[in-house]
């Protein structure tokens, strides 16, 4: 199918990319993207999507979705995962590095890859250990893993043993342009903490990773970043106050970046009231003003990426005590309604969520997808804004079931995705 | 959870009480139910036949995790005199050693058709994860869950005060000490200012509170001396070494220099105050020894008087109490 040409047809497409916003077909032959909004001379179809009322848009390109495989599949495998990414209009997912064995050698990188190509559902770009192991004191074969295919490298949400080894690993990467992304949490200020530390911790009797969990990260590696020139990316950021240190530091003219992860953009530290398990996140779900804060910061564009920070778990995973349980949130099909949900509120311009979710994380790890234009990858998700569903109630892929949206009604479902000019999803 | 969720998971439909997790989400009217239902038990204790037939035929588990005493021991004389069956579980040498879940361990106990379990554990949640998961005849109460709740144990102590001091009005209640790691303290803090004393304070360095403290409705202080001033309620808190990692307090001896109670700094409290302490209590770290066994402390007989208010809420809980009537 690899080959055939399509036309999406009837709906408005929405481009960030390009400024694009209108009523249009879009044209697809040998993979890319042949036309968007005219139909080419000449040009027929072996098969048309009929977006009549729908949202015609890039692909989605999620900077962090865990697929868990290799070595957890009993949580998910990347067959699994990257169907439900499809069924999300996620094209392109980047996956961390904290698999069994790590992604820290091109073996592995090409097993995941390998993998991914067999599923032959969505593209998906290993991020490399930074550290070997991931154990914070060696640093990765780092040439390899770019060679391999990695454009980022990272410790996942392993600490590095000192600012020594985090300068050394920097300098590194820069010396071959990698991107470098960080999940910034001080081991020693998270501690046993396993929610937000607050009013709700307090309450609890839980204990709490304070904010300066996170900025303290934050301000260790900023000067650092800055010294070596290197490109980074913060990811999954959960206070409103690492928000400003990273965009001050950009306004500086340091190369830094950020996303969030799309659940940050809904829950507080409220949502874990009745120790429910399903919010048991990491970094935790904050207060109200961090969640507001997060908010503006990605209607306004200093946060530039939202991800789906997607981690499936089997169902035990959440079945204990809530200390005990795993954080994590399956979330690659949430992603699109979640975002629907901020466009519905007037928080975010339709445009703009759609940026977020492509042309955003494109231009931090500098890919060609992210766009609709003549000649790009023909990465394509056509979702109705309209259609409401509750996964509970069917189609939902990932092998994972633990998201606190189960049982709610939600706005925004996607009706097809083509990836690499495959149709790789229809509802 | 918020004090809906709580009272949800704790009331059945009728608004009596199914389970005891946590006072948090309880009316001021069941809390006084529960310790008038405490008081008609504590005639029984000093009887010579200390046993009445509420419970009899039915099952309780004690199933703890975390090393008891006192709070088991308790437990357990107030199932007895409740004419209940009751099953000890040892945890050290239990199936959950061997790998099993709690979940499991709970729901194999319950297929043996059990009727209650009093549970306690080193983690925040635990009682309300099984309650959550049991069976609808089962109760659940809460015999302390991590740094959470310990509910009884709040309910003996504040029985204690309206015992010693008859209202609750316009009493000043300071609690002091480990904060932070305290259950008790957190569920002290939900029963007094339910019941309407005048104001809860907690005294501690701040490396013993929790963060944002003053949400829970107290006023924190970090001076002991200023701390007591014009109290009519001394909650002295066990110094939880076990449960801290490290730098919370430079040293016992600096932490009883500044936080211990002694016979000076009680002078600042209203001459007729009590004193109390949840147990077991380090002398010479948070309580000089001629305070401890003086005539204002009321240790020993909290200890009794929680037999009775545990008598209260397993027969309240198991709806075969004085209390037939529907929760406010």
């Amino acid at each position: 199918m690899s080959g055939e040409r399509i036309i999406i047809e009837g709906g408005r497409i929405v481009d960030p990319a390009s400024g694009f916003d209108g009523p249009g077909m879009v044209c697809v032959a040998d993979g890319v993207v042949a036309s968007v909004g005219g139909l080419p001379d000449g040009f027929e179809a072996d098969r048309r999507i009929d977006a009549a009322g729908q949202i015609v848009c890039p692909g989605f390109i999620d900077l962090c979705a865990r697929l868990r495989e290799p070595g957890q599949e009993h949580k998910g495998s990347i067959a699994s995962e990257s169907a439900a990414a499809a069924a999300g209009g996620v094209t392109t997912l980047c996956c961390p590095p904290d698999t069994v064995p790590v992604i820290d050698t091109p073996a592995v990188v090409k097993l995941v890859t390998e993998r991914a190509e067999q599923a032959a559902k969505v593209r998906v770009l290993p991020i490399g250990a930074l550290t070997r192991g991931l154990t914070g004191t060696d640093l990765s074969e780092m040439y390899a893993l770019k060679r391999a295919g990695c454009l980022a490298l990272g410790n996942a949400d392993r600490p590095l043993a000192h600012p020594l080894v985090l300068r050394r690993a920097l300098e590194y990467a820069a010396s071959f342009d990698l991107v470098v992304v960080f999940r910034p949490e001080d081991p020693w200020l998270r501690s046993q903490g396993c929610v937000h530390e607050g009013a709700v911790s307090s309450r609890l009797g839980l204990p709490g990773i304070p904010e300066t969990a996170e900025t303290v990260a934050v301000a260790q590696a900023l000067p650092l970043i800055e010294q070596t020139g290197v490109r980074a990316h913060f990811g999954q950021l959960s206070s409103g106050r690492a928000v400003e240190m990273v965009a001050e530091a950009r306004a500086r003219g340091v190369h830094v970046s950020a996303d969030v992860a799309v659940h940050h953009l809904h829950l507080t530290e409220s949502s874990v009231d009745g120790f429910d398990a399903l919010c048991h996140s990491r970094p935790p779900f904050r207060t109200t003003a961090d969640r507001d804060a997060l908010r503006a910061a990605v209607a306004d564009g200093r946060i530039s990426a939202v991800c789906s920070d997607h981690q499936p778990h089997e169902t035990d995973a959440k079945l204990d005590v809530f200390p005990a349980t795993e954080p994590g949130l399956s979330s690659l099909q949430t992603l699109l309604p979640l975002m629907c949900a901020l466009v519905a509120e007037g928080r975010l311009s339709l445009s703009d969520a759609i940026a977020r979710v492509t042309a955003g994380p494109a231009a931090i790890l500098g890919l060609d997808s992210g766009r609709l234009a003549p000649g790009a990858p023909a990465d394509i998700c056509v979702f109705d804004p309209a259609a409401a569903w509750v996964p509970a109630h069917g189609g939902w892929l990932s092998a994972g079931r633990n998201t606190p949206f189960w049982e709610w009604p939600l706005t925004g479902r996607v009706t097809a995705t083509l990836a690499g000019g495959r149709l790789v999803y229809a509802l | 959870m918020s004090a809906t969720a709580a009272a949800d998971i704790q009331l059945d439909a009728s608004g009596r009480l199914r389970h005891f997790l946590t006072v948090e989400g309880l009316s001021r009217e069941l809390l006084v139910r529960i310790m008038d239902t405490a008081e008609s038990f504590a005639g029984v204790t000093a009887q010579n036949v200390k046993k009445v037939p509420l419970l009899r035929g039915k099952t309780v588990v004690n199933l703890f995790f975390e090393n008891s005493t006192r709070t088991r021991t308790t437990f357990e004389l107030a199932a007895k005199r409740l004419s209940a069956d009751v099953l000890n579980i040892n945890i050290a040498t239990s199936a959950t050693s061997k790998g099993e879940s709690l979940l499991d361990t709970v729901r194999n106990l319950e297929a043996m058709h059990v009727d209650m379990f009093v549970v306690r554990h080193a983690q925040s949640g635990a009682a309300h994860f099984i309650a959550r998961h049991v069976a609808p005849h089962i109760s659940v109460l809460n015999a302390g869950d991590g740094r959470h709740a310990h509910p009884t144990q709040a309910m003996l102590d504040v029985f204690t005060i309206r015992r010693c001091k008859g209202e609750f009005a316009g009493l000043k209640v300071a609690i002091v000490g480990d904060i932070l790691h305290s259950r008790v303290a957190r569920s002290e803090i939900w029963a007094l200012n339910t019941l309407g004393v005048d104001e809860v304070r907690v005294v501690a360095p701040k490396t013993l509170l929790p963060a944002h403290v003053e949400a829970l409705g107290v006023v924190p202080y970090h001076d002991l001396s200023e701390g007591l001033r014009d109290v009519d309620v001394v909650i002295m808190l066990r110094l939880q070494l076990e449960r801290m990692g490290s730098a919370f307090i430079p040293s016992e001896h600096e932490y009883f220099q500044r936080f211990g109670l002694t016979e000076r700094r009680l002078e600042k409290a209203r001459p007729d105050a009590i004193v109390m302490h949840p147990g077991p209590i380090n002398r010479g770290i948070e309580i000089d020894s001629a305070i401890a066994d003086g005539p204002r402390s009321v240790i020993l007989p909290q200890v009794t008087n929680g037999i009775a208010v545990r008598m209260a809420v397993m027969s309240m809980a198991m709806h075969a109490g004085p209390d037939r009537e529907v929760a406010a």
